[in-house]
């Protein structure tokens, strides 16, 4: 539920309280009101009345309400002595034009008692009183417009003013939508005069710097560590050549210092991989030029022409197309012989492998296990299938950083019994 | 043969000092800026290693000196940054050759003398081994005045090998320098150890009185029978 509907729910639902509330009391206000108004209008009539019957003695014999609203009836002086003045309300039948016979009609009534010439009556006298349940239908009425009217307002109110206050919110949040991490280049930014919403900016904008530095550390650690680490490496090799070279060295020792040896290059190969993604990643590789794919394709087949030998790889090309694509050739290199070597390396002996460019993509398809390959995780730094655990496990992830860089695709599938690698540049 | 090494790790230092003098080269040393431009600026070197970051300044400080001086066209830079910047600034200031660490004393050994081959050898440029004889700028091999017939990658491999005669050449050195840096990722070498095979097959066909040993399973040198 939006922000905006939400307040609007619970402004609405307190109004009608607010609103019913207000209605009850200013519903008993308003009767008190009418009583107090007519109870004066009463005490004036029964003036008039007392006044009038000195005049005139005939009035003192009325004993029913008839066109004019009173009575009075001799009692006793005891009684008259005793006698309070009431008022109350009751009810006396009344027949106006719309009414077909007399109606009961709610009327308020002053009981008093007076004394002329020694005599004592009582006198009633009567005046019609609003009806209570028209007077609570009115107020009803004037309630539910009352409130429709202020909801209406208020939704009015609420879509003009709110959406106009938070505006640089919904600016701000757009923006962080759309922030990523080490791409992005600015951070959020939106003209706003509202305190909490420059806070909630620098809050923030605080949390994207920090976020940004650690990802720009750890981006730069990985480079900064293969790099420093190339020094000691050089030193290592140079240190075993030269001890293998030792006249003195003995067989044995010298199967122990091979073997380290091998080691050591395996330690090489790795940090130059390291190395490597770390500088595609930074996007140091920027001498772009047209690259031939196809050019490319026979280039890395002469390169590794023995190494397929050596497993007795047979590999076809099948060229439906020339590719030419802008990047750097080095890069384009590295993405077709990874590619390339991934197929030998995961073949069987005497396998296959066939290469297919057409004008927009390349396929690269080799026999090996016949079961296919996690897509999910292969493209993953140091994933590895248990067959080879000798390769470093950052070939397919390589390639899956240059096809980032240039916006490329790659995509593995199993059918027929191969693994397909399909490569798109457009 | 005089030549400077301006490195800064005296491990690396050492290593290269005991390479390169086995190939009977005389070697200097400055271990950091003010002393290499010292060196640099009173002596005369057929060939100068040059790492690039050094105490007390940038490498390519130096190397911009030299070149102020007509002197920088038998440099090799030796750095730990494989940057192409580097790589570019390097090789316009004039250095000759470029090689990133980690390397192999045999790359090492090669570049040199094709740096000193370069500056001192013009025309004919040849090794000669016992009775074989490799004309590099012709690419062709001549054995007792009969020639050779070798693929690419064979006359790479006979001419790394020949370059560091009776010194070791390790499989991933060899396979490195012939198949480029794509090849020494491969995660079996021996597709290297089939590529000598055939070569010891056409040498020994050939009469050749060079021999190309096996050490420990790990390279191969190549000996004067």
């Amino acid at each position: 539920m939006k922000l905006l509907n939400q307040t609007l729910w619970y402004v609405s639902i307190s109004t009608l309280g607010i609103v019913s509330i207000w209605a009850v009391i200013f519903y008993f206000n308003m009767l008190q009101e009418i009583k107090s108004s007519i109870d004066e209008g009463l005490e004036n009539s029964k003036r008039i009345i007392i006044q009038n019957a000195q005049e005139d003695s005939t009035i003192l014999s009325k004993k029913y309400f008839d066109e004019s609203f009173f009575t009075i009836s001799s009692i006793t002086r005891s009684e008259a002595l005793s006698f309070h003045d009431t008022y109350q309300d009751t009810v006396i039948y009344m027949q106006d034009a719309d009414d077909q016979a007399p109606e009961p009609e709610p009327v308020r009534l002053l009981t008093t008692a007076f004394e002329i010439d020694g005599k004592y009556y009582q006198l009633h006298v009567a005046n019609s009183m609003v009806e209570e349940d028209d007077l609570i239908k009115e107020l009803l009425w004037d309630v539910i417009w009352l409130y429709l009217v202020l909801l209406v307002s208020m939704i009015v109110i609420h879509n003009l003013v709110l959406k106009k206050l938070w505006k640089p919110f919904y600016q701000l949040l757009h923006q962080l939508k759309k922030f990523r991490l080490g791409k992005t280049k600015d951070l959020p930014h939106v003209s706003t005069q509202t305190k909490e919403f420059l806070d909630l900016q620098q809050a923030v904008n605080t949390l994207l710097q920090h976020s940004i530095s650690t990802f720009e550390q750890q981006k730069e650690f990985i480079g900064n560590a293969s790099h420093e680490l190339q020094t000691p490496l050089a030193m290592l090799t140079g240190k075993l050549e030269l001890l293998l070279e030792k006249e003195s060295l003995q067989a044995e020792d010298a199967e122990k210092v091979s073997e380290i040896f091998q080691i050591i290059q395996r330690l090489i190969k790795l940090n130059k991989s390291l190395l490597l993604l770390s500088k595609i990643e930074n996007k140091q590789f920027l001498d772009n030029q047209e690259v031939s794919i196809n050019q490319a394709c026979h280039q890395i087949l002469e390169e590794f022409e023995e190494i397929a030998a050596v497993k007795q790889i047979e590999i076809s090309l099948e060229e439906l197309g020339e590719v030419k694509v802008s990047m750097d050739p080095n890069l384009a290199i590295t993405v077709l012989s990874n590619l390339l070597k991934n197929a030998i390396s995961h073949n069987q002996p005497r396998g296959r492998i066939l290469i297919k460019i057409h004008p927009d993509r390349l396929i690269i398809s080799n026999s090996g296990i016949s079961q296919p390959l996690a897509e999910e995780l292969i493209f993953h730094r140091f994933h590895k299938s248990e067959s080879t655990a000798s390769g470093t496990g950052l070939g397919l992830a390589i390639v899956k950083a240059i096809c980032k860089l240039y916006s490329f695709e790659i995509e593995y599938r199993y059918a027929e019994d191969l693994h397909h690698f399909e490569l798109r540049f457009f | 043969m005089k030549i400077l090494v301006i490195e800064d790790e005296p491990s690396l230092l050492a290593n290269i000092r005991e390479s390169l003098e086995k190939e009977k080269f005389l070697i200097e040393s400055a271990s950091d800026f003010s002393s290499a431009q010292e060196k640099l600026f009173v002596y005369d070197y057929d060939c100068i290693l040059l790492d690039i970051m050094l105490p007390g300044g940038s490498g390519l400080a130096l190397l911009q000196e030299l070149k102020n001086h007509g002197k920088s066209e038998n440099v090799i830079i030796i750095s730990a940054k494989d940057s192409l910047d580097d790589k570019l600034q390097g090789l316009e200031l004039g250095a000759d050759d470029y090689l990133c660490k980690p390397f192999h004393l045999a790359e090492l050994t090669a570049r040199v003398k094709a740096v000193l081959r370069r500056k001192k050898l013009e025309g004919k440029d040849s090794i000669q081994a016992a009775n074989l004889t490799l004309d590099i700028s012709q690419r062709l091999v001549h054995i007792d005045q009969n020639p050779l017939g070798l693929n690419r990658k064979e006359f790479d491999t006979l001419n790394y090998l020949l370059l560091n005669k009776n010194r070791l050449v390790s499989k991933t050195a060899l396979a490195e320098h012939v198949w480029g840096d794509l090849a020494d990722q491969s995660d079996n070498l021996d597709f290297v150890y089939y590529q000598i095979k055939n070569l010891r097959k056409k040498l020994h066909d050939a009469k050749a009185s060079v021999e190309i040993e096996s050490i420990y399973g790990i390279g191969y040198k190549l000996v004067e029978k």
